[in-house]
């Protein structure tokens, strides 16, 4: 997960990305969702395996760049999250 | 006299390959049947016929029944070859293919029912007196049900899914607690993979591995073994390295498990070739896991250890024709290795879909290969790519050659797991034989 420091303060858009090539099973949020650190965002197939991807931090969906059936890229952009200040 | 003028092979990819070569080789028409997604690979050119069946989800393809008959009925095949996966073991394609007057190269639809149904196969294997995995033979229909059995069979469970098999649909639960966490979605995707939900218990047999009997038999009742198959190299309960004759059994062991093995095909029936898991203990008790009544992936080392085609008996026993073969006869030689070559990450398993970009395979292997250069591999089925199989009078000869091939390969464009197959047969705990199905979870030495 990229972490892009567009703005500074509490939040910052995030960028959730595509742990494998495949297609796009399913999205599980829309803009405007909430999500915590460790939420389901998107389900990626590829060659009969299912891959959850989360959120690595909690925030608000600002964008989802994906549909359902979509083929992505190892590394595409999937959701764009407005993220809260990391926990650290 | 061919066992058939015209056979329709319903897969895709390196076994459609691999059915076809032997058609071809006994004058029997071979009609491929394709997605949209695989118009370019080999085995459809390779095909005398070939025949467009839908886009590159499998379920409007390779999954789609009335498609796949059609093309049957359209070309004039008289029998269809399911090879493996897809619907090799689905005995509804098995009934229909009877109902539009096709012989389905496979068992009776019955047999592949009771199979397919792993809490079934358990009962009936148990009744023929092959020894199956402690757990429990009744479906556990609630969670409250689940932890009252668990708690009296003792933890650490493993909670399958009876339609599943191959170690899909399965959950390792070491407490009551990890159970209640896994019970509901175990049940959801059981249903939702298999089309039930049915969830049974087996005691999790540690350090185990898993040996494999291949046997056949026809329509007249005589049954005979090929040996065993050693298949404890694994990742995510999915095979990639297997060899015969197995480092671990003694003569003592591998009669008594073979015998088993023919006991369990005799028990039901069985006609075609078939394999008989088995798990073996760390104290080397054997026990029934499950029966795949097909076409194995991994035949090929059988075949090259006993000079038997596999497939050609497949369509000998399906055209009703004797087997032509007794025990006595059948003599292994040598050993034999294959490695699967999965498109996918060797560190993270996960899979790496991609257009192979280049593609050498050297010389000293059977290579079982469903792409060629310039290929792409899809995301849409299983990630094997292809299978390397070596062979040499002992085992450490065979693993030689390997490493040979296996360093002399290049495949570009795409990630593979050679480099962890390699890494596997460099190992000494493996050239030693020392393994388990826990092996490539482990650090490894030689790293």
């Amino acid at each position: 997960m990229a972490v892009d420091a567009e703005r500074g303060g509490t939040v910052g858009a995030m960028e959730i990305t595509s742990s494998m090539s495949g297609i796009v099973a399913r999205v599980l949020v829309e803009p405007g969702t909430p999500v915590q650190a460790g939420d389901t965002v998107v389900v990626l197939e590829s060659m009969k395996m299912e891959i959850a991807v989360v959120a690595e931090q909690g925030g608000v969906v600002k964008e989802v760049r994906v549909h359902e059936g979509d083929f992505v890229e190892e590394g595409a952009p999937l959701v764009v999250l407005d993220a809260h200040r990391a926990e650290s | 006299m061919p066992y058939f003028h015209k056979v329709l092979v319903a897969n895709r990819g390196e076994i459609a390959r691999r059915v076809i070569r032997t058609c071809r080789r006994l004058g029997i028409r071979a009609v491929a049947v394709y997605s949209e997604a695989d118009r370019a690979l080999p085995f459809v050119r390779e095909a005398d016929e070939a025949v467009l069946i839908g886009p590159p989800p499998a379920a409007q393809s390779y999954m789609a029944i009335e498609k796949i008959l059609d093309a049957a009925e359209a070309t004039g095949a008289e029998a269809i070859h399911p090879g493996y996966g897809f619907l090799a073991e689905n005995p509804a394609f098995a009934r229909r293919c009877a109902e539009r007057g096709l012989v389905f190269i496979g068992p009776r639809p019955e047999v592949i029912e009771a199979m397919g149904s792993k809490l079934a196969a358990r009962q009936l294997m148990q009744r023929a007196g092959v020894p199956v995995i402690p757990g429990w033979d009744e479906p556990l229909p609630t969670l409250a049900e689940a932890q009252r059995v668990a708690a009296a069979l003792g933890y650490p469970l493993l909670l399958k899914a009876s339609a599943g098999g191959g170690g899909i649909g399965m959950h390792l639960v070491s407490s009551s607690e990890e159970l209640g966490r896994a019970f509901d979605s175990a049940r959801e995707r059981a249903q939702r993979y298999f089309g039930d939900g049915t969830l049974y218990f087996e005691r999790l047999v540690p350090g185990a591995r898993h040996i494999e009997v291949q046997v056949a038999r026809d329509g007249q009742g005589t049954g005979v073994h090929f040996f065993e198959r050693e298949c404890s190299i694994q990742r995510r309960h999915q095979k990639v390295i297997e060899e015969t004759p197995s480092p671990f059994l003694d003569a003592e062991r591998r009669a008594a498990l073979c015998d088993a093995a023919l006991r369990g095909a005799e028990a039901i029936d069985y006609t075609d070739v078939g394999t008989i898991e088995f798990v073996f203990d760390q104290a080397g008790q054997f026990y029934f896991l499950e029966m795949n009544t097909r076409l194995q992936v991994e035949h090929p080392i059988t075949e090259e250890t006993t000079g038997i085609d596999l497939v050609e008996l497949q369509l000998r026993i399906a055209a009703g024709l004797p087997l032509g073969l007794a025990q006595g006869g059948i003599r292994q030689e040598g050993h034999a290795i294959e490695c699967r070559v999965y498109a996918e990450d060797p560190q993270t398993f996960l899979p790496s879909p991609g257009t192979i970009t280049r593609l050498e395979l050297p010389e000293g292997a059977r290579y079982e290969f469903g792409y060629e250069e310039g290929n792409t591999v899809t995301p849409y089925y299983d990630p094997l790519i292809g299978k390397v199989i070596t062979r040499g009078a002992t085992r450490s000869e065979a693993i030689e050659r390997m490493i040979e091939v296996l360093r002399g390969m290049r495949i570009e464009g795409i990630k593979t797991n050679l480099p962890l197959l390699l890494a596997i047969c460099q190992d000494t705990s493996f050239q030693f034989g020392r393994y388990d199905t826990t092996f490539l979870s482990r650090p490894r030495s030689g790293q």
